[in-house]
């Protein structure tokens, strides 16, 4: 109750200014100020995924959705990996680090007909976009963190004899986490962004896949549905993510 | 238990390799079951003696010995001058933390609920770190050094941030865990009553890198009572003076 209570204090603003957008859109389009086809009323957007609901959730939807899992796990394994590996071996950082920084500046929608070249139009192209976009925040995020571990506290545990992995255990890895978590909120909704972009570039099936489609056909209000979709996907994989750092850092979040 | 250091040098270099030479040609002794003190002005060189018989710093020269052998890392109970308790632990994690780090080390539960209870603190054994006043903070940090287990202790101004009236009865209780568990310790401050009041003797250093040893004739045990005692008023307007005129 207390916290539907407090959940409300931070959001009443935000929900209000959203309906008052969306009653304005619904009236634009109704009264023909705007084409329904630049931007489709919101009612009509609901109608259609209703009417859609069974391509869209069990056919796209579990598409996109398995291309993010594979892209997000592979990402945040790999770039946990990495960040240890650059923590611990001055070879590796100076060997790989600038790589991590060049590979963002990329331009992976230039890089992608790429990865349909490696992998054909397998679900693996897509993997590869939703990684090399979300990679980059898990690496940088725990490598700082992991860094950010104080000199004094270090000297602490030195003094009573503890070993460089007893202190990786003991101080770098608490002291890594909110850099960590911070790194990971922003990386699982890139990686959905990935998922997407990877679908445009050629797939059959995925809301990203369909938004193209959809908006080849004209069909604004389509187009909407997958947005909208994707975007409470978005969402909701945050609040996952940040449901879990609450847990994780509950010494940070209790006063 | 006997620390001795012999002829001992340190100097810090920085990165543009200027040299800071801050102890030099130091030597000085704690025997078992002193309580010694170390005081001298802003910048003499306290924390890096202290962080040198850790062996967190390496002298460039002399010897620092415990019971005849060269020291190592792990030897002593240190307690730095920030109080350093990891925010993510409770106040008995934080205080068990040197019996995870030291396998030979073992410390019960129970062991460290009754230290909680001797000082005031077993109310908040599950409490964070960031739930705690500055004094209680002070004896947690404490309690880490103590239950490391070793003989001797190290402890950098531990009471520097205290209200007049906390200090009093830490000093109370640290002269009594002292006493009964014939430990060994080295105490920086700046408090010249406080090192009078507690001290067998008291290790003053200069600017100019020299040491005295002075002697403390105060009787064991201590009452708050002897701080008015003229052999302590003295002492204290003895070693003001040898201070005073030191400039930086
Ligand atoms: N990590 C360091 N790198 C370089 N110089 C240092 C370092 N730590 C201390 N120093 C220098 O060594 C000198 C002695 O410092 P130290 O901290 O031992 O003094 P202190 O007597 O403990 O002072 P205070 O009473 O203020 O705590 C100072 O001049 C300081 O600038
Ligand atoms: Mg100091």
């Amino acid at each position: 109750m207390k916290q539907i209570k407090q959940w409300l204090q931070t959001y009443s603003l935000f929900l209000i200014f959203t309906l008052i957008i969306f009653i304005l859109l619904e009236y634009l389009v109704r009264s023909e100020l705007i084409p329904a086809f630049i931007i489709p009323a919101p009612t009509s957007v609901i109608t259609s995924i209703i009417e859609n609901w069974k391509p869209l959730f069990l056919e796209h939807l579990p598409a996109t959705l398995l291309e993010f899992l594979i892209g997000f796990v592979i990402a945040v394994v790999g770039g946990v990996g990495l960040a240890v590996g650059m923590f611990f071996s001055k070879i590796v950082e100076k060997t790989l680090y600038p790589a991590v920084l060049i590979s963002q500046m990329i331009p992976i929608i230039a890089l992608s007909p790429i990865f349909v070249l490696w992998f054909g139009y397998t679900i693996w192209s897509k993997v590869a976009v939703t990684v090399l976009i979300s990679f980059f925040p898990i690496v940088v995020g725990t490598y700082d963190g992991l860094k950010s571990s104080d000199k004094e506290y270090i000297e602490l545990l030195r003094s009573m004899g503890a070993t460089r992995m007893s202190i990786f255990k003991k101080l770098n890895i608490p002291m890594a986490m909110p850099s960590f978590f911070s790194g990971l909120k922003l990386a699982i909704v890139y990686a959905l962004v990935g998922a997407t972009i990877g679908e445009w570039l050629g797939a059959s099936e995925g809301l990203g896949y369909y938004s193209r489609r959809m908006s080849g056909n004209l069909n604004s209000e389509g187009v909407f549905a997958a947005i909208t979709i994707l975007t409470l996907l978005g969402i909701l994989m945050f609040a996952l993510i940040s449901l879990i750092e609450k847990r994780v850092l509950k010494w940070k979040y209790t006063d | 238990m006997t620390l001795v250091l012999k002829n001992v040098s340190y100097t810090f270099r920085n990165e543009a390799n200027q040299k800071n030479k801050v102890i030099s040609d130091l030597n000085m002794e704690v025997r078992n079951g002193d309580f010694v003190s170390l005081i001298g002005k802003s910048g003499t060189g306290k924390s890096t003696i202290l962080k040198l018989i850790t062996g967190l710093l390496k002298q460039d020269e002399g010897e620092i010995l415990i019971n005849g052998k060269a020291i190592t890392l792990g030897d002593v109970g240190y307690m730095p001058q920030r109080d350093l308790l990891l925010p993510w632990r409770t106040i008995i994690e934080n205080i068990m933390i040197a019996s995870e780090i030291q396998k030979d080390l073992q410390i019960t539960k129970d062991e460290a609920r009754s230290w909680l209870d001797r000082v005031g603190l077993l109310a908040y054994e599950n409490a964070l770190p960031d739930q705690l006043s500055g004094g209680m903070r002070q004896r947690a940090a404490f309690l880490r050094a103590l239950l490391t287990g070793k003989d001797l202790l190290l402890l950098d101004e531990p009471f520097g941030a205290l209200d007049a009236l906390t200090k009093k009865d830490m000093q109370t209780w640290l002269l009594s865990i002292w006493q009964e568990l014939n430990k060994t310790i080295l105490f920086i401050t700046h408090d010249l009553e406080e090192a009078c009041f507690l001290s067998d003797r008291i290790l003053l250093l200069h600017l100019d890198k020299t040491l005295d040893d002075i002697p403390v004739n105060l009787s064991r045990p201590r009452h708050p009572e002897m701080l008015h005692e003229m052999e302590l008023i003295t002492l204290r307007h003895n070693l003001e003076k040898r201070i005073a005129h030191e400039t930086n």
